[in-house]
């Protein structure tokens, strides 16, 4: 049906395959984005270039895996966790569900502007919420020491809502009988959960972890509005390095190779998790 | 525990309400704490500790209104989302329908693929491509690029609604006389609304809310909300009032209009691989 295919075919192809074509020509070139230069070919020098000599890719590539292992794991607990509770029998369900709806589409600029407020070292509120159980104070953001996990708690905010309403999702479909033979053996309920439950939550927990894991690969957005990649490079993971690599110094060949990693990574994750979820079926 | 919830619905243990209370409140309250200050004094906003019980003030919505152009940012992210969110209809809706009546699995995997790459690598040819071209701060360029994020939405998750047309009635029409574009108009789309309508809403939303491409894209003529708010964080002296009451500016339609398909948003945001 070339005529219903035809045009989103087109336009997809246009948007999207020139960039991935123009960026992995890019990527065996060095190009500083002049027009009194073109660009060289390096053949895989870029990527000589930033497994062997540049620190702070290294340092991107480790903050990247921290991050987004940190972030995933965080938001796969609290989420199947909290879709527990949600699953009992309570009165106003729709309005709980509408509410952990609101931090997935609030506006990430907004976001990151409220936890920096939240987050001031001297004036913010989380200083003076975690006071009162003893803790702190903490810099959160401007401490290079705690910077990365302080990032995680707003995109774990963020997006622990998608691992509960994926595994609320599961939650419904799943069969009764397996309970019900259950009862009747005299099971307990953590015996049920971790026998009946877990095992055929499964697929759909790995399901959602793909996308969070994917996803907090290429987060941008709340960390270079919060933090730019700061203190120092303390929270500059590969996006973001990548970010400043090709609009900001316009080093567009050696971003274009940073792209291809990344992308790397991202595939990598993505068929990783197929795989475990091919296996677990 | 499910088991228990499944068999008796009609008991409700009082200790999960306690439970939901506790879960609830740090999810709300960085929203909740965007709005109170937006509504406090900078003296108040910058009290240690803060203040929970106070007068509230208008003062910081009329001063980002007055002092900005607020007005033309709130055009330029409207034309801008309404433009790539309309053009993502018009050209994914009929590929989507042809994608999940003919299974054509392999262009379906091709846009999932393309959707998992990261952003910035469709920014940085693209910002060459306008920059050549001067078409940096102009609303072609803007709607282009936010329909690098609209149009695979718009397909993968239209793929799912058209699947579930039943395929009978489109096999009678098409026996009736239908030519496959009349089948489409006739009876896909107007069975297909409810998804429509809450495919082009996210749409939308993704737009509204994008800060990556508008930041390289946009320029003074066409700067849009995130923009315009990220621009104010760099002053000298934050006004966390002025701040905040923008940010709710820029938040709260975006949270009325999810809050019209939060059906269908789940499976919009997972790129319709879960139904529900």
């Amino acid at each position: 049906m070339p005529v219903f295919t035809g045009p989103s075919v087109l336009a997809v192809t246009l948007l999207m395959a020139f960039p991935v074509a123009y960026t992995l020509y890019m990527s065996a070139h060095s190009w500083f984005a002049s027009s009194l230069t073109s660009p060289q070919f390096v053949g895989l020098g870029n990527f000589r270039r930033a497994f062997v000599e540049d620190d702070r890719f290294r340092n991107a590539l480790w903050l990247t895996v921290y991050f987004t292992g940190l972030a995933t794991l965080l938001q796969l607990m609290l989420g199947v966790a909290i879709a527990l509770v949600l699953n009992r029998p309570f009165r106003g369900k729709g309005l709980v569900r509408s509410i952990f709806l609101l931090p997935m589409v609030a506006t990430p600029v907004a976001i990151a502007l409220v936890w920096m407020m939240m987050y001031n070292p001297t004036l913010g509120v989380m200083n003076y919420l975690v006071g009162l159980v003893g803790l702190g104070p903490y810099k959160w953001v401007s401490n290079a020491a705690v910077v990365v996990p302080a990032l995680v708690i707003v995109d774990t905010w963020e997006w622990t809502p998608l691992i509960t309403l994926i595994t609320l999702a599961g939650l419904a479909t799943l069969p009764i009988e397996p309970y019900e033979s259950a009862l009747i053996d005299g099971a307990s309920s953590a015996q049920m959960f971790w026998r009946i439950t877990l095992p055929l939550l499964r697929p759909t927990i790995i399901v959602a972890l793909l996308f969070r894991a994917i996803d907090c690969l290429k987060t941008f957005d709340i960390i270079y509005v919060m933090t730019q990649g700061g203190p120092g490079f303390a929270s500059e993971t590969l996006n973001v390095y990548t970010f400043q690599v090709g609009l900001f110094y316009f080093h567009i060949g050696y971003a274009s190779s940073l792209l291809v990693i990344l992308f790397a990574l991202v595939l990598g994750v993505s068929l990783l998790l197929i795989k475990v979820r091919r296996g677990a079926w | 525990m499910i088991s228990v919830s499944k068999g008796r619905r009609d008991r409700v243990n009082p200790w999960t309400y306690m439970l939901l209370v506790l879960l609830l409140v740090p999810f709300l309250f960085p929203l909740g704490w965007m709005f109170l200050s937006s509504l406090k004094t900078q003296v108040q906003n910058t009290a240690f500790p803060p203040v929970w019980v106070f007068v509230p003030t208008l003062s910081n919505y009329r001063e980002v209104f007055q002092k900005n152009p607020f007005f033309t940012f709130t055009v330029n992210s409207l034309v801008v989302a309404l433009g790539s969110t309309g053009l993502a209809l018009l050209l994914g809706l009929p590929g989507a329908y042809a994608i999940a009546r003919f299974r054509r699995t392999g262009i379906a995997l091709g846009i999932l693929t393309a959707r998992m790459a990261p952003g910035i690598g469709y920014l940085i040819p693209w910002f060459i491509l306008f920059t050549k071209a001067k078409m940096i701060d102009t609303y072609t360029a803007l709607i282009l690029t936010h329909l690098i994020v609209a149009l695979p939405l718009v397909l993968w998750v239209m793929m799912g609604f058209f699947e579930d047309v039943p395929g009978d009635l489109i096999e009678s029409a098409r026996i009736d006389g239908c030519t496959h574009w009349q089948a489409f108009l006739r009876i896909a789309i107007p069975l297909a609304k409810p998804g429509i309508v809450a495919t082009g809403i996210l749409a939308f939303i993704f737009s509204w809310n994008n800060f990556l491409f508008s930041l390289i894209v946009a320029g003074f003529k066409t700067r849009t909300l995130p923009i315009a708010v990220y621009s104010f964080l760099s002053y000298e002296e934050i006004n966390w009032g002025g701040l905040t009451a923008a940010a709710t500016v820029i938040t709260l339609p975006v949270l009325l209009l999810a809050l019209l398909v939060q059906k269908h948003i789940v499976r919009g945001l997972t790129l319709g691989a879960l139904k529900g």
